[in-house]
């Protein structure tokens, strides 16, 4: 009893050390951050960042559009792949959402006899159409062996390229106010921590998330082990291309318009947001509630280098090197982890 | 003398090296940890000019971390080392070669797409006046080198285009390029034939005339006393003994080799013999093996021996559904069986534990809970898609408390443990799905003495449970204390299934040599 007690004790604050989720570093970031635009704000312009709501509310919407694709993304890239064709299929599932959302009786609509639709119908089609691009990246990957970066960068230009040619490159507006709704409000925001909650719990507690977890890490011993590794890849991408679809989907809700060119570069924010989050491009390490922080700590650098005035440019420059810093920061703590 | 390369000469000429020092390399209490594993424990070497020093030991003695330390790939944690009696240190393989040190890797390096020429000169090609690449000038030297050394290849074509044994060729002739004084040999006759095996000890005779001493890594017997002059031996990292060649047999090469391990292994125990359960019929894998027949019984072990490349583990592979047949048949209970993929060989009752840890059998990044749950999951422990984590929990608690893993808790990451407690926890996963035939590829590989004989242990005791039990091993002493039967392979070919009261070690290297 007493020598259990005895060889217990010792063993407890270094187990307890070693459980501090890994996110908790990266939250250090996130408030350092915002912390630093505080008094930044107050010494050169004159005012508080975060005192100001609706600056808030602007930086966490753009945000939670990036996160809703970084939450499949994240997957994808746990998995040990990654996906360069999100931001194309938000322009593409954008479009085609867009084009059954229009308001009734519009006579210069897409489709004129299509008008004042309920809502569900082009939301369906948005989602729809991410599932099947989606699911053309994973079985490409799957069962032809083609490297990730490939068929994905295929799909990033060939999903572009359908989006402009199903107007040639006209924008859609009109939308119905039903449609619109669902941008409303804090509602994009709501639908992205939806998301990562549900498939935070996916990857934490369901086997298609040890499955992903087990692919990344070795997936030559995932397929001795009897996991179709197939079948897991081509599921994984085609719920990233769904979540890519409701970003069209939530995006045109909000602006109340299809553009083709929506998207745009999303698709290397959502890398960003997971990796800054802790996820190892390298596969079988990550966590959703890392790549929710990493998206809000791209919204904190925009809006606050927006905030004090910064050029453009310059905010380019300094996200770029966030990101890489956070690279190499994770890539130290692996290591040293790795000597424990 | 071919051209002596400018940077060895270089080197030794700033050096100050002693010219005519007897020993070319002295190296002493040298010491080597990975994590989990003391790879090399105040070992030394030394090695003479114009001599042939092997290094002889089992899998896992520490030849090759030795090796890889003297040819700069590693730098060991403390030791001294010596070249020509001047105390230097090496960072790099590039600073092994200025130092006159070359070796010949036992995985070949060559660039496939890449002629034999670019290979051989690679980092050294000669260039014209512009500062180009001399391409009449690489091939004419690379025709001098081959003249020399007696190879008929033709230097402009690729890589991709040799047969493994010229690959073999072109890397030692390679080695020869540098004119180094060290020439490091692992195993260089492991993918030849015996014509060429012939062929590189006359190189290896000419070298050896001309002052270069050359360490040669070897586990066949006969080689080292054909080649060797002197022979090392070790035994689990540690340094056992120098021996003249001319002064020891065979059976004291094995002894020191095995040490106290012969005692130490677990033999299998008598168990009653059950009903057939696998029956392999003329199972074929073009390319890599053919015509593989043999029946495999409750409670039995069949031991698979045969050189590296004989198609051992090819046949594993088949198996289990990790490289589907070509042709030939499966039977489970005397019922046809269609294996094309892991999980089909799963259904049936198999489970395989891969040749190697790191490749195809750990998920290096992941806990030891998670390395273990791996096999179950695909059948049952979930309810609508979620984990039963807390029994799954208690059933991995239960096999790493039988299989002894040490560990803090099972939510250590796995690359944190030695080989020997990874070996256990991925024997875990397997037992987990309470297989009906066990196929082991090399289950004792790169595993300390203690943990092998747990293992040996596990086997036996799974077998007198009634489990059927295939089992690959390089080592014979292992083969032949555990297996009822030994089936024999040589170059994808059967060539014999010896009994356990016929099998000796002789036996069963004349049939995987022939």
């Amino acid at each position: 009893m007493s020598e259990q007690a005895l060889s217990a004790a010792p063993a407890e604050p270094k187990r307890r050390a070693r459980r501090l989720p890994p996110e908790l570093s990266i939250l250090g970031v996130m408030i350092g951050m915002m912390l630093l635009f505080e008094a930044l704000g107050w010494l050169i312009v004159g005012q508080s960042f975060m005192a100001n709501p609706l600056r808030l509310k602007i930086m966490i919407l753009q945000e939670s559009e990036i996160g809703i694709i970084a939450v499949g993304v994240t997957q994808i890239i746990i998995m040990g792949g990654i996906d360069l064709s999100s931001g194309s299929l938000v322009g593409m599932t954008a479009m085609l959402a867009a084009s059954l959302a229009q308001r009734e009786g519009y006579t210069h609509a897409i489709y004129p006899g299509l008008t004042g639709l309920n809502p569900l119908f082009p939301v369906l089609a948005g989602l729809a159409g991410g599932l099947v691009a989606g699911a053309v990246n994973g079985s490409l990957i799957a069962y032809t062996k083609i490297p990730p970066f490939i068929a994905t960068l295929g799909m990033m230009v060939s999903a572009r390229g359908v989006a402009d040619w199903y107007t040639d490159g006209q924008p859609i507006g009109n939308l119905s106010d039903d449609y619109a709704a669902i941008g409303a409000g804090w509602w994009p925001v709501i639908i992205f921590l939806m998301m990562a909650f549900i498939f935070h719990i996916a990857l934490r507690y369901t086997r298609y998330g040890k499955f992903t977890y087990a692919i990344g890490a070795n997936p030559l011993a995932a397929r001795v082990s009897g996991i179709n590794v197939e079948r897991h890849i081509v599921v994984v991408y085609t719920i990233a291309g769904v979540l890519s679809g409701l970003c069209g989907v939530v995006h045109t809700a909000r602006a109340i318009s299809g553009q083709a060119g929506v998207g745009a570069g999303f698709e290397l924010d959502a890398i960003a947001a997971a990796v800054i989050g802790g996820t190892s491009l390298s596969g079988g390490v990550g966590r959703l509630t890392g790549t929710v922080i990493g998206a809000v700590i791209l919204g904190v650098l925009t809006s606050g280098f927006t905030f004090l005035n910064v050029d453009a440019h310059y905010q380019e420059i300094i996200k770029g090197v966030v990101i890489v810093a956070a690279v190499i920061a994770d890539q130290y703590r692996q290591r040293r982890r790795r000597k424990v | 003398m071919g051209t002596l390369s400018p940077t060895t000469a270089e080197v030794l000429r700033e050096s100050g090296a002693i010219p005519k020092a007897e020993y070319l390399l002295e190296v002493a209490n040298v010491r080597k940890a990975f994590p989990g594993v003391l790879a090399l424990d105040d070992v030394q070497f030394r090695l003479k000019r114009g001599h042939v020093h092997a290094l002889m030991g089992e899998n896992g003695a520490g030849k090759s971390t030795l090796m890889k330390i003297i040819a700069g790939i590693y730098t060991p944690d403390s030791g001294s080392f010596r070249l020509k009696g001047l105390e230097i240190r090496l960072n790099s393989p590039l600073d092994a070669l200025r130092y006159g040190i070359a070796m010949i890797h036992q995985e070949l390096n060559l660039m496939a797409y890449m002629t034999v020429a670019e290979n051989i000169w690679l980092r050294r090609e000669p260039r014209n006046r512009l500062g180009f690449v001399d391409h009449g000038e690489m091939r004419r030297r690379t025709q001098a080198l081959f003249d020399r050394l007696e190879i008929d290849i033709d230097p402009e074509i690729e890589v991709l285009d040799l047969s493994v044994a010229s690959r073999q060729m072109v890397e030692i002739a390679k080695a020869v390029s540098y004119d180094s004084d060290i020439l490091i040999m692992d195993e260089p006759t492991s993918a030849i034939t015996e014509k060429e095996v012939a062929h590189l000890f006359r190189i290896i005779r000419a070298l050896k005339a001309e002052g270069k001493g050359i360490v040669y890594i070897t586990h066949k017997m006969n080689e080292l006393f054909e080649i060797a002059d002197e022979v090392s031996v070790f035994r689990d990292g540690k340094f056992v003994g120098e021996y003249e060649a001319s002064a020891v047999t065979r059976d004291d090469i094995i002894k020191l080799m095995v040490g106290r391990e012969v005692t130490q292994m677990f033999p299998k125990q008598d168990v009653p013999i059950g009903d057939v359960i696998l029956s392999v019929k003329n199972l074929t894998l073009d390319g890599r093996f053919h015509d593989i027949s043999f029946d495999l019984r409750k409670g039995e072990i069949l031991g698979l021996a045969g050189l590296v490349g004989s198609g051992r583990s090819n046949v594993a592979e088949t198996l289990f559904g990790v490289t589907p047949a070509t042709s030939g048949q499966i039977f489970i209970d005397g019922k046809e069986i269609v294996v094309r993929n892991p999980g089909q060989a799963m259904d049936a009752g198999m489970a395989f534990l891969t040749e190697d840890r790191k490749e195809s059998g750990c998920f290096l990044l992941l806990d030891i809970t998670a390395n273990m749950q791996a096999a179950i999951l695909r059948r049952g422990y979930s309810r609508a898609g979620f984990v039963q984590q807390g029994e799954i929990d208690k059933l991995c608690e239960a096999q790493a408390a039988r299989l002894r893993v040490r560990t803090p808790d099972l939510h250590e990451p796995i690359m944190n443990l030695s080989g020997g407690n990874q070996q256990k926890v991925l024997i875990a996963r397997w037992l987990l799905t309470n297989p009906r035939i066990l196929i082991l590829d090399e289950p004792t590989r790169g595993v300390d003495v203690g943990a092998k004989a747990e293992i040996h242990r596990f086997v036996s005791e799974l077998a007198a449970q009634g489990v059927a039990v295939l089992m690959i091993s390089s080592e014979l002493p292992e083969v032949l204390g555990m297996s009822d039967r030994v089936l024999v392979m040589h170059e994808g070919r059967m060539t014999g299934l010896v009994d356990r009261k016929d099998a000796t070690q002789v036996k069963i290297m004349e049939l995987a040599a022939q």
